[in-house]
């Protein structure tokens, strides 16, 4: 059983299941009680949980997941909102030297459940404090999982599964999709494992690896490219930290050529990664180079004429496709 | 500066004398550890608590097994007090299988949640946003439980202290903050990082109340935190307790404090916690020098059995450097 939601009404509905599921699920973060949350995310929880289990926080990011790691230690679930995920930085280093290294340095003898949802991406003239893509700070650091929704579905699927995980986990929600990813999504207790890609698409001429924001521009260039008889492969990796080497690994040994596609700038972004893992295991199976479709390594400019000529979009993929085929 | 109330907390004779054993076995590991660092057996970061004992037993002393602690890098002594066996935190600080971490990280980089101690990381301040997150819980839960978070005079400038004693204070925690004001941040002395004289005072900002007290004198400590955790453990909300002290060596084992007199170290040490305890209970006719003796003779081997415990622990095994990263 499936209803119609928005990727923001789904992210919702994860987190009222689970409060109702888990009293020791709470969710904390700047003006997320009565107001709602800055996109609304946490409507409607505020009445029916109180004010301690939807819990108004002062501007203080460190704070927060500091809070939300002892929290963690005392067996709760927090689930922290930044209110921008740029806004991230400022408790760095709560998620970075405090969560993720936490049941490394315990011996092995505590976990630290916790989420950070960060709405993240640009493509809402956020200009360069309102349209970061964090990702690659987080999956850089051992220790955490970072996920990455791109459809309604998963961005409930995925949050469940962040919320019952024993680790911490680094939720990132893009915010170009809050009202314009909309689509079925699972009634109930249905979860999207951490650590597994979806197929979108099948195909056997190449494979196009990407998530959140860019699987919608991905996946309409695949059918651009299906006019011209080139059939596409399209892997929404959903978990960036794990990322599901198997699922992409597979489809290059059918496809033998791969396009990777990222919002986030192209340095020691998820596209370098999985290059480099392409590279290492599997050398023999390329019949091209490994191929990147990213963010150029700019900041994210307010004017949407600078913003567009950044953004990767259906055009640039379709044309990387074409010379990834015709290499 | 608004006071605290002070109650008189009563002790039996049996309690002094074990305040008594603390300290002195806190001193003689600190010393122990003084020695093995320069023997070369111990290459940990050891941050010598010599000289500020009276804190960690009049603040540690008679709490109870649920309540936690965020203690700092100089506090090894509070995780004796809590329960920790002397030749794990030995073994700790010789990176030995057998400690906390498991080698993983030596000092304070560990915790164990069924004792109530939270193991500091190395970033100064970042342990209070933790202890709010605990105590939060306590109070979540309505137990009586609290939290007792330490930072130095210089800590106390990092933003994490101050936007953890503001949450603390909207919320009423149960949290009791403990500033160890030893004058100097590594060489930084108090008149260069501060324009205020007392930490004390920054609690009133906050709207809680602060004290600043003689940290050397172990049952001042004591009553001042027992009074400040009667408050916390009945829903009144957090206290800032400065202790004023010195530390005697340098920042660390490994630097020399040249950037003090001889002058002031000797006054100083002429203000040392532990002849001042020691006449003290000999004026109350509790110590005899039988007493003193059995508990020396008790302490030594205490801490030789704690050497020889961590000398011939196991290293840990290679395999286990990337293991525990995950839950
Ligand atoms: C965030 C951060 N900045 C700098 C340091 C380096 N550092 C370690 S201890 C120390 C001095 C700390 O002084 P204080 O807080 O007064 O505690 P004390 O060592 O005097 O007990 C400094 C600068 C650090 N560990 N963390």
């Amino acid at each position: 059983m499936s209803h119609e939601l928005t990727y923001l009404e789904a992210i919702r509905e994860a987190l009222v299941e689970e409060m109702r599921r888990d009293d020791k699920v709470f969710v904390l973060g700047e003006d997320v009680g009565a107001y709602g949350g800055a996109f609304g995310a946490t409507k409607g929880l505020y009445d029916e949980f109180g004010e301690y289990r939807c819990l108004d926080t002062p501007i203080s990011e460190s704070c927060i997941i500091g809070v939300s790691v002892g929290a963690a230690l005392r067996g709760y679930r927090p689930v922290a909102e930044m209110q921008f995920g740029d806004f991230i930085t400022c408790g760095f280093d709560q998620i970075v030297n405090q969560a993720a290294t936490l049941r490394y340095r315990y011996g092995g003898r505590a976990a630290c459940p916790l989420v950070v949802r960060a709405p993240v991406g640009g493509n809402v003239a956020g200009g360069l404090y309102h349209s970061q893509n964090p990702e690659s700070w987080f999956v850089h650091r051992p220790g955490l999982k970072v996920v990455a929704p791109g459809t309604a579905w998963d961005a409930k699927g995925l949050l469940k599964a962040a919320i019952r995980d024993d680790n911490p986990v680094i939720y990132l929600e893009h915010k170009y999709l809050y009202r314009r990813a909309k689509g079925p999504v699972p009634e109930g207790d249905e979860i999207v494992p951490i650590g597994k890609a979806a197929i979108r698409r099948e195909g056997r001429n190449a494979t196009l690896v990407t998530y959140g924001a860019m699987v919608m521009p991905a996946l309409e260039a695949a059918d651009r490219m299906a006019g011209e008889g080139v059939e596409t492969e399209g892997i929404d990796l959903r978990s960036l930290a794990p990322w599901d080497k198997e699922a992409v690994f597979a489809s290059l040994d059918k496809t033998n050529r791969v396009v990777v596609v990222h919002e986030d700038v192209k340095t020691l972004g998820m596209g370098a990664e999985i290059s480099a893992a392409i590279m290492e295991e599997r050398f023999d199976k390329l019949d091209a180079p490994v191929m990147r479709v990213t963010y150029p390594d700019a900041h994210c400019p307010f004017s949407s004429v600078l913003e567009q000529h950044n953004l990767p979009n259906a055009d640039k993929i379709t044309e990387a496709l074409r010379r990834l085929v015709a290499y | 500066m608004p006071s605290i109330k002070r109650h008189k907390f009563k002790l039996s004779s049996e309690q002094l004398l074990e305040m008594l054993y603390w300290l002195k076995l806190i001193r003689s590991f600190d010393e122990r550890l003084s020695i093995l660092v320069r023997q070369g057996l111990v290459r940990s970061g050891v941050y010598s608590g010599i000289g500020q004992e009276a804190i960690v037993v009049g603040t540690c002393y008679g709490l109870r097994t649920e309540d936690y602690i965020c203690p700092l890098h100089r506090d090894l002594g509070t995780f004796l007090i809590k329960g920790v066996p002397a030749g794990v935190m030995m073994a700790q600080m010789y990176g030995k299988a057998t400690g906390l971490s498991k080698g993983r990280d030596s000092a304070l980089h560990s915790g164990v949640p069924e004792l109530g101690i939270f193991g500091n990381t190395s970033m100064l301040g970042a342990n209070a946003p933790v202890g709010a997150g605990l105590a939060l819980t306590f109070k979540l839960e309505q137990s009586d439980n609290i939290v007792l978070v330490y930072f130095g005079e210089g800590a106390s400038n990092t933003g994490d202290v101050h936007e953890a004693m503001n949450f603390a204070a909207v919320h009423k925690l149960p949290l009791v903050f403990i500033c160890e004001n030893n004058i100097y941040s590594y060489s930084t002395p108090i008149e260069k990082s501060m324009a205020i004289e007392d930490v004390a005072d920054r609690a009133d900002a906050y709207g809680f109340d602060g004290v600043a007290i003689n940290g050397n004198d172990v049952l001042a400590v004591y009553q001042a935190t027992q009074g400040a955790i009667a408050r916390a453990r009945a829903g009144e909300g957090p206290t800032l307790v400065e202790c004023k002290t010195y530390r005697w060596h340098g920042h660390s084992e490994h630097d020399k404090p040249f950037y003090r007199t001889a002058d002031e170290e000797a006054v100083w040490k002429s203000r040392d916690p532990l002849p001042t305890f020691t006449s003290y209970l000999r004026g109350q006719g509790v110590l005899t020098d039988d007493i003193l003796q059995g508990i020396d003779q008790r302490i030594r081997t205490e801490i030789d059995a704690a050497v020889a415990f961590a000398e011939s622990s196991p290293e840990p095994s290679p395999e286990d450097a990337a293991t525990d990263l995950y839950a």
